[in-house]
């Protein structure tokens, strides 16, 4: 393993240490227990935004933070979930009074140690509400499984979310319009190669140069199959028709399309994506009317992408469009 | 060796099983690279690792050993392992309640008490390729030990063998939780490292509790059996 990294055990740590110096006056980072909250938290009236999970996946969700999108994030182990201890600080740290929604991701972990978290904090008095994403379509939704995982989704949630709750809407609404954004997003990712885990070494799994994993989650874990790889045009039609037949997407609807880059595949190739998904959804009647390309989600080094699409209406596209400034996503502010 | 569960006892467990994570730490989180995200050893270890720093300060009798615990891996290990190992031995040292030993019967209504915290949590089933399918044997074979007039070392060994036994039946199973349920059948011909490291747990407390002195031992040649295994299986294209 070549990495950037002075010893494994110390890496979320030294990273986060590296968030503090990088963004003063911006956010506060605490180190016992880990959680980054915005430097004026709490703000007094306002719903209060958590999210978390593991680490590795940044600029999501501690590059996130800032007005018009999360109050705190809490930062796990790398791929690991963060601890209830860590939710329950972060989740009195921003409550500004009216209340405070947890966006959780749909993994095992995650969604024990959040629910295990609103526990803690509604015994000590304050208001939670939790909204589990599950955007992935790789993932077959049955009594069989854990569930969808969540993905792209999260992002446009917290995006969405963050601006509902800056204009002071209730912790209902905010709620309810995180559940909206999931349901009305879909989201499915590929590899190139594995990612590696800095405290086990090596590689998570292995694949030829010739191969391509379809349906990656955002730990390596594995998707849908194997395949040959393929013609960006051809890699694309996969992803986006199993996305757009699964809500279904029809003729007319008006999307937002994100690419999002695992964290080793260049702006460019995304961009490469991001014309091929445009292509395909103009050929099917579906109109972009907003987009984000870029790594947001990623997956430590692992080199591939994932698309998900949102469809969008007045209330959703204005809220998109509502200032944000964080380190991760910034515009109009 | 002693006839009941003391504190001294569950202390001497709680160092073993650190002792065992932290020598199988690697083969644990092997078993999860093929399956489910390659944390699960780092994870186990760095809890086991904060419990032992822990135990040098007195908490009093088994229940406030494990509460102890509890809130130690709850607030260390993240992922599903935390709160799942978290809330058994919550259950756990709640069960005991204030005795400072328990007989067989006792210990084995304790742990049952442990394992139903974890079912509840995890709201998982016998059979779903998860840690249950070496706890809830594991259970089994301490009740009708406790029902008998079985020694504690008989009852906590007979433990240990019904989660090795179900360690090694999560081999051939589809997994139907956490992450390894994303691979739906691919997952099969994988052992389960939360099974694997739950059967750590009865083994270290056969050993440390039980006296079967070389229970650490013992775990390392299952460990490594157990591994091999899961290798050539997985060599396969599944």
């Amino acid at each position: 393993m070549k990495k950037l990294i002075n010893r494994p055990e110390d890496a979320v740590r030294e990273a986060l240490e590296g968030v503090a110096l990088a963004h003063p006056g911006r956010l506060t980072v605490h180190l016992d227990p880990h959680y980054i909250v915005r430097a004026d938290a709490p703000v007094l009236g306002k719903v209060a935004l958590v999210s978390g999970g593991g680490s590795g996946h940044e600029p999501m969700h501690g590059g996130f933070v800032g007005p018009g999108m999360l109050d705190a994030a809490c930062p796990g182990e790398v791929f690991t979930s963060p601890t209830p201890d860590q939710m329950l600080a972060a989740t009195q740290a921003v409550d500004g009074g009216a209340g405070v929604l947890h966006i959780v991701k749909n993994y095992t972990g995650d969604v024990m140690n959040f629910e295990m978290a609103a526990e803690l904090a509604r015994d000590a008095g304050a208001t939670v509400e939790q909204v589990v994403i599950d955007d992935d379509v790789a993932v077959r939704d049955s009594l069989y499984t854990a569930g969808r995982r969540g993905v792209g989704a999260t992002v446009l949630a917290e995006k969405i979310c963050g601006a509902a709750a800056e204009q002071g809407r209730s912790l209902a609404d905010v709620a309810a319009l995180c559940h909206r954004v999931n349901t009305e997003a879909r989201s499915m990712g590929m590899a190139l190669t594995s990612c590696t885990v800095p405290m086990a070494g090596k590689p998570t799994f292995t694949l030829t140069d010739a191969q391509m994993e379809i349906g990656i989650g955002i730990h390596g874990e594995p998707g849908r199959e194997q395949r040959a790889v393929a013609p960006v045009h051809e890699i694309v039609a996969l992803l986006a028709q199993a996305v757009v037949e699964d809500l279904p997407f029809a003729p007319g609807d008006e999307v937002l399309a994100f690419v999002n880059g695992m964290g080793a595949t260049p702006l460019m190739e995304l961009h490469i994506v991001f014309r091929e998904l445009h292509r395909f959804l103009d050929e099917r009647g579906i109109a972009v009317k907003r987009c984000l390309v870029g790594p947001y989600m990623t997956a430590l080094d692992m080199a591939g992408c994932s698309l998900t699409l949102l469809r969008l209406d007045d209330e959703l596209t204005a809220l998109w469009d509502a200032p944000v400034d964080t380190s991760g996503l910034r515009w109009g502010a | 060796m002693s006839e009941t569960v003391t504190a001294a006892g569950v202390r001497a467990w709680l160092l073993a099983f650190a002792d065992a994570v932290a020598a199988h730490r690697d083969e644990l989180t092997e078993l999860d690279a093929a399956i489910g995200d390659a944390d699960h050893g780092t994870n186990m270890d760095r809890g086991m690792r904060a419990v032992a720093d822990r135990l040098t300060d007195d908490p009093g009798g088994p229940a406030a050993l494990c509460k102890l615990v509890g809130m130690t891996l709850i607030s260390t290990v993240g992922g599903a392992a935390g709160p799942l190992y978290g809330t058994f031995f919550l259950e756990l040292g709640k069960a005991a309640g204030e005795r400072t030993e328990l007989g067989v019967a006792d210990w084995a209504a304790a742990f049952q008490a442990g394992v139903d915290g974890v079912q509840r949590r995890g709201k998982a089933e016998a059979g779903d390729k998860t840690m249950l399918d070496a706890l809830l044997p594991a259970a089994a074979a301490l009740r009708a030990a406790g029902g008998g007039d079985a020694l504690l070392d008989e009852a906590l060994l007979a433990a240990a063998e019904a989660a090795a036994r179900g360690m090694k039946a999560t081999v051939p199973l589809v997994a139907r939780k956490g992450r390894a349920s994303y691979l739906g059948e691919r997952s099969a011909g994988h052992q389960d490292p939360g099974a694997t490291s739950s059967w750590l747990l009865l083994e270290t407390a056969a050993g440390a509790m039980g006296g079967s002195a070389s229970g650490a031992e013992r775990a390392a040649g299952a460990m490594g059996g157990g591994t091999a295994a899961a290798h050539d299986a997985g060599a396969a294209p599944a």
